[in-house]
């Protein structure tokens, strides 16, 4: 059984905040139904009893003093910002207006 | 003899002699860099005045009799996905076109304390994601050895630039290949080193179990050279190995008597372009008489290293990459509200193959898929490990081609993600298993370009492996080489850089 990703590519696109034109989204079904067909082969092994890799090393968790140092002044770690307004980052509205704003 | 002739060890005696002074080196690959770079394209932006001043401040201090690094005045190069204060980083993604991070990287904090100039920042794929750097957002870079060919990827900047003479040293980044791979199109050696023997901190994050910091040069021990500077532990990295290794340099002349060498099966497959099988065995007979006890040895689990990468790879870079939302750098776009912002921002922001893999990743991460796709990749990582492991008790180093085939044409695979996937097929188990692999030259293809050896260790066996480095490059056929820019006397041609 193949699989398509015709079905799947406008919910993956929504969860990975990616628009997608429609040439765009049709052609890159087709190459990831493809891709995915390959890296399906995995699935011919058994993996039971087998612990999951994350992260290749075994050392441990890196722990330090919980000290206060100095960091990055704020107009250096703005200076990348596309929108900002005094020391804030500025994007558009995340909440949705209250429905008794509406209309109005 | 030109300077930029020289390896970086030769130079860095020369220095020492004080033969010659870094600005003076700083100006001739400057004046190298002119004359080819309108043809291989392998920078992004050049550094000019900031290599100058390094290279005038550390001839000062050389004057006035200061102890100086072994590298001090000897210039180098950075890809272009390694952080540089006040310098673009740019990851040749039109997302990050105009980026200037605010701080240094842990590896450039290293060169800039040693006092190595920075050339500039060298091309890649779009975020590392690639194996030719067609997938740059700005230019394709083209092998110095015949332009109409790809460098590799994604450090194919680097590759190129060490392979034409546009610098001696440079630094890439390898999460599936992406050192290994141009090193061997290339003809120079590259060196991946075990993950967390070089710190990751101010690299931009592609796939974080992967991602490993490593040098491009043309020598093993110019290799080891660099590896002194950038290798060690690091407080802003809490995945770099908290021990520091000896000197990579005084073993380089041990020899391969007594080393237990395996021949990978799988990495000289009937599949794989023939003359480059041939060096390979051809490398292993030459290890065999000097000495060393040769064996073919198979590693099953390397047919499945491709399907497991491009599961694990893609869902961590889909992850990464969600900071890319025009909100604190980077492109931005505008939206009605905010989700509508964030999925245009990434939709123009982001090149075809980013794309791709951040919605490989995002499915194999989604409800329903995740078992089957992305914790199955985890669990088969962990057999390439124990095999892996139990192969290391029976060899010292194993041995196969650092490509199927020597370079390809441009264009030839930007169409078939999967054909280009497939030529970091003997990079990318390594890569998994997190072991140290090195790109040497193993001779040159019939069609004259060169041909890669790949060697393999246990983790932290970086010396070992660049001590058969430096026993390959004492023999004729697999001698580092420089290619002859024929182009050079013919005018650029209109566009590039």
């Amino acid at each position: 059984m193949g699989i398509d990703f015709n079905r799947e590519v406008d919910r993956v696109a929504r969860l990975a905040r990616l628009s997608l034109d429609p040439d765009e989204k049709k052609h890159m079904a087709d190459q990831l139904s493809d891709i995915l067909e390959t890296a399906r082969r995995i699935q011919e092994l058994d993996t039971s009893g087998i612990e999951p890799t994350s992260h290749v090393i075994n050392i441990p968790v890196a722990m330090r003093e919980d000290e206060v140092k100095p960091s990055l002044p704020l107009s250096k770690v703005l200076q990348n910002a596309p929108r900002r307004e005094n020391d804030y980052v500025k994007v558009p509205r995340v909440t949705p207006p209250a429905s008794n704003e509406e209309g109005k | 003899m030109e300077l930029f002739e020289y390896s970086a060890y030769e130079l860095s005696k020369m220095l020492q002699r004080k033969k010659t002074s870094s600005e003076e080196l700083v100006r001739s690959y400057l004046k190298r860099i002119e004359l080819i770079n309108p043809r291989v394209n392998a920078y992004i932006t050049a550094t000019p005045a900031l290599a100058l001043d390094t290279a005038q401040s550390v001839d000062n201090k050389r004057i006035r009799g200061e102890e100086l690094h072994p590298l001090a005045g000897i210039p180098v190069a950075v890809k272009d996905n390694i952080s540089t204060a006040g310098i673009k980083t740019t990851c040749a993604s039109r997302i990050l076109e105009h980026y200037i991070p605010p701080y240094d990287a842990t590896v450039v904090k290293a060169l800039n304390r040693a006092g190595m100039p920075v050339l500039g920042k060298t091309n890649l794929d779009e975020f590392a994601m690639g194996s030719s750097t067609e997938n740059s957002a700005f230019f394709p870079t083209r092998n110095p050895w015949d332009l109409e060919k790809v460098p590799g990827g994604s450090s194919g900047g680097s590759a190129a630039a060490v392979a034409s003479g546009m610098a001696p040293l440079a630094l890439g980044s390898d999460t599936g290949g992406s050192i290994r791979q141009p090193a061997a199109l290339c003809g120079v050696t590259g060196l991946r080193p075990t993950y967390g023997r070089v710190s990751r901190y101010g690299l931009v994050a592609f796939a974080s179990s992967l991602d490993q910091v490593g040098t491009l040069a043309l020598s093993a021990r110019d290799t080891a050279l660099l590896l002194n500077l950038v290798a060690g532990p690091d407080p802003h990295d809490s995945t770099s190995l908290p021990d520091r290794d000896r000197d990579y340099i005084d073993n380089l002349t041990a020899g391969v008597e007594n080393l237990r060498v395996g021949v990978i099966k799988q990495n000289v497959a009937d599949s794989f372009d023939r003359e480059v099988t041939a060096a390979v065995l051809k490398a292993a007979s030459l290890l065999e008489s000097n000495g060393a006890r040769v064996e073919e040895v198979s590693l099953p689990m390397i047919d499945y290293g491709l399907s497991a990468y491009y599961l694990i790879a893609p869902s961590e870079a889909s992850s990464n990459l969600g900071r890319y939302d025009g909100v604190r750098y980077g492109y931005f776009a505008p939206g009605k509200d905010i989700s509508e912002m964030f999925c245009r921002t990434r939709g123009e922001g982001f090149g075809p193959e980013v794309k791709r893999r951040i919605m490989i990743g995002t499915y194999a991460l989604s409800a329903g898929y995740y078992d089957a796709y992305y914790l199955q990749a985890m669990k088969v990582r962990t057999m390439i490990r124990r095999e892996y492991e139990e192969v290391f008790k029976r060899y010292d180093i194993l041995i196969g081609a650092a490509s199927p085939t020597p370079a390809f044409k441009l264009g030839e695979k930007t169409s078939d993600p999967l054909q280009m996937y497939l030529s970091d097929v003997c990079n990318i188990t390594d890569s998994l298993a997190g072991v140290p692999s090195l790109a040497i030259p193993g001779g040159f293809h019939s069609s004259g370009l060169p041909m890669g050896l790949q060697l393999t260790a246990a983790p932290q066996s970086e010396r070992l492996l660049l001590q058969v480095a430096c026993f390959f490059e004492q023999h004729p056929e697999t001698k580092p080489r420089r290619p002859e820019l024929d182009f050079i006397e013919s005018p650029p041609e209109e566009g590039g850089m």
